[in-house]
């Protein structure tokens, strides 16, 4: 087994995940600049210059053409990367599902950020969001060296028999994508090359072996292609979780589906996800020097969503806060995963308070202080045993 | 020396204030320490006043909720308005600014007594090496004299990691300069 | 036709991948028709333009001599093929010498 040798580097996210790219010895990238993101393709194209990677570099007009390329890519069996964000992702959409329904694991970064109108080049996840019925596998990662660990992941993922679908991985537009903090990255290119061998398993275009893509699917048809979607989402589960510890066996580092912390016989559970949970993390710290029993959980698997992990995690706690980076309009609980718990808790029986807090929208601060009083309005709820009728958009100007 | 440093700096659009936070990160890093390196998420024009963040720890830094109560402001354009840049400095803080002016002129611009002061002629020292005014490494050098935060050997080789050979060289001549020239006058 | 059995999510190839090749054939779509192209030999100047336009294919180049009228030799035919022609009108559109007739079809 190739072991690998580390260097720590100071890499800000968008670096480690080109990074990441080289060391998957990615054959196809195809992207089009948009901000946060940009710097991804940007040091991807200097490895390719200087002759680190061998890749071919698709420069397009759009990033409905990046994606296009992309499926073209992987469909004829290249390990295909693209990376986008906000508009670029949306613009991209349709083809995001063209993507799962062909069942080609191509992966794409993508630097969470806000979407217009009115413009905001701003991190929230309101893009991943928008994008999470598209049948693609979504890491969510908090820290530059999850981020680097999870691409390579996420091209075991992929490229698992088992799943065949593309992976997302996702991470803060600017509070991660600019932000410079230590990162291992491999002395070596080749150290993963046993851990995600070259070896396409999936549907490929070639002469010698003919076949059709992108045919017609008429109503008698269509169904069973979308469940045999529904079914691969499920295996990914595994095939998530697999491809985490082996990652921890050969290389040190694993995160698991949920990173938790104190959660068990805690009085409340802060919920949340991408790079806020280090904000959290030192906030709570503060708050249990003071005696106040909580605990803490970032979801990192968004897509499939790990239900059963979270009703384990709700029966460990007597309450759940979760605070989203987005909001689903029109509905009283408007955070998409505060949503994704409850129906979680509601599948299981579990009775739980769940508080929704909506934060950080179009990168609006968010610092120990407000995690501090978030916290304190949650123990008034709690103490007067109130049911949250509507999600709390903290912070917002009357 | 306390486990973290938080570290504000604020320069005009040009001047490589973004740059000068991301070097002293990169260097600490390099020595061994934890470090966090960001730009103000705004707008960058030529010209606007810009800050810049920079965080240095003995233990990991997982928090990034940005610097409102710095250790140390570093001053790259004295006409910035201080209202700006001495917002929320810590009591007992520190100011690190690059300025012609006399200590007493100094001291009497800051007008706060809990602070320290250190000041250098960073563009006196840019303009000799590069002929340009651009001040962010000089005050990179001032910085890490008045707190230990890196070595210089470190950020010699983060500049190299940054910058060409022949431009790396140069700022590493400046860095070492105004390494040597900063004072503190209080 | 008969009615086959259709395949279950399980059997089905992935993502609506059509893993053989060449299944066109049975997909007979003569039916479709209301009008029918019929191909007069003898004004055919065999520029095969027909050919390259019809999206079935349904028009076949045949290995027969044929000698017009006015005495012009040419070594092969053109034929349509009415098990997969569908009447799409492109070939009569198309045709230079007007060597096409368009014939409401007997139903």
């Amino acid at each position: 087994m190739l072991k690998a040798t580390w260097k720590r580097l100071p890499l800000s996210t968008n670096f480690a995940i080109a990074q990441a790219v080289k060391d998957s010895d990615v054959d196809v990238v195809s992207a089009y600049p948009i901000t946060p993101q940009t710097t991804v393709v940007e040091r991807i194209s200097e490895f390719i210059a200087n002759g680190e990677l061998k890749a071919e570099m698709i420069h397009v007009e759009s990033e409905h053409s990046a994606m296009s390329a992309a499926i073209g890519a992987s469909a004829l069996g290249a390990r295909a990367f693209t990376a986008t964000a906000s508009q670029g992702l949306e613009l991209m959409h349709e083809l995001l599902h063209i993507a799962s329904g062909l069942r080609l694991p191509i992966v794409m970064s993508v630097a969470a950020r806000a979407l217009s109108a009115p413009i905001s080049i701003w991190g929230d996840y309101t893009d991943v969001m928008n994008v999470r019925d598209t049948s693609w596998i979504t890491l969510i990662a908090s820290t530059a060296q999850e981020a680097y660990d999870s691409v390579i992941q996420a091209y075991r993922i992929a490229e698992d028999p088992r799943v065949f679908l593309p992976v997302i991985v996702a991470y803060d537009g600017y509070a991660m994508s600019h932000t410079y903090e230590p990162v291992y990255v491999s002395e070596k290119s080749d150290a993963f090359k046993d851990y995600i061998p070259k070896n396409p398993q999936w549907y490929t275009l070639n002469p010698e072996k003919p076949l059709t893509m992108g045919s017609m699917a008429s109503p008698e048809w269509y169904y069973e292609f979308k469940y045999q979607q529904v079914v691969a989402m499920k295996n990914a589960f595994g095939v998530v979780k697999e491809a985490d510890e082996e990652y921890g066996k050969r290389y040190e580092r694993k995160y698991g589906i949920i990173e938790e912390e104190g959660v068990d016989g805690s009085d409340v559970t802060f919920v949340t996800y991408g790079g806020i949970y280090g904000t959290l993390k030192e906030s709570i710290e503060e708050l249990r020097k003071k005696g106040e029993q909580i605990g803490l959980a970032r979801i990192r698997l968004f897509r499939p969503f790990p239900s059963e992990i979270v009703a384990d995690l709700a029966e460990k706690t007597k309450a759940l806060v979760v605070l989203d980076r987005a909001i689903t309009f029109g509905v009283n609980i408007s955070g998409p995963v505060a949503r994704e718990i409850i129906s979680s808790l509601y599948a299981r029986g579990i009775e739980r308070n769940v508080y929704s807090f909506i934060i950080g929208v179009g990168q609006r601060t968010v610092t120990e202080k407000d995690i501090a009083a978030i916290y304190g309005k949650v123990k008034e709820m709690l103490g007067s045993h109130e049911r949250q009728k509507e999600s709390i958009y903290w912070g917002v100007r009357e | 020396m306390q486990e973290r440093y938080e570290i504000r700096w604020h320069g005009r659009g040009g001047q490589g204030a973004v740059t000068a936070g991301v070097l002293v990160a990169e260097a600490a890093i390099l020595d061994g320490k934890y470090a966090q390196a960001y730009p103000e998420f705004g707008a960058e024009r030529r010209g606007a006043p810009v800050k810049a963040y920079t965080k240095v720890s003995e233990k990991p830094i997982y928090s990034r909720s940005p610097i409102i109560n710095p250790d140390v402001v570093v001053v790259l354009d004295p006409s910035i308005n201080k209202s700006i840049y001495l917002d929320g400095l810590k009591e007992g803080g520190m100011v690190i600014i690059n300025t012609s002016k006399s200590n007493e002129e100094v001291k009497s611009l800051i007008g706060r007594s809990d602070v320290k002061i250190a000041v250098v002629d960073a563009t006196h020292i840019a303009l000799d090496v590069l002929k340009s005014a651009i001040v962010n490494t000089a005050m990179v050098g001032a910085l890490v004299k008045v707190l230990p935060l890196a070595t210089l050997d470190s950020l010699e080789k983060a500049l190299h990691e940054t910058f060409n050979k022949k431009i790396a060289d140069l700022n590493y001549q400046i860095v070492k300069a105004s390494y040597e020239k900063v004072k503190t006058i209080n | 036709m008969t009615q086959e059995k259709l395949l279950g999510w399980k059997e089905l190839p992935r993502g609506g991948s059509i893993l053989k090749p060449g299944n066109s054939e049975s997909r007979y779509t003569g039916d479709w028709r209301t009008f029918k192209p019929v191909i007069l030999q003898d004004k055919c100047t065999r520029c095969l333009r027909c050919w390259i336009v019809c999206p079935e294919p349904a028009i076949y180049v045949i290995d027969e001599p044929y000698t017009t009228k006015s005495g012009r030799q040419f070594k092969f035919s053109v034929e349509v093929n009415y098990d997969y022609c569908k009447g799409c009108g492109m070939c009569v559109e198309e045709c230079e010498p007007k060597a096409i007739d368009w014939i409401e079809e007997e139903k």
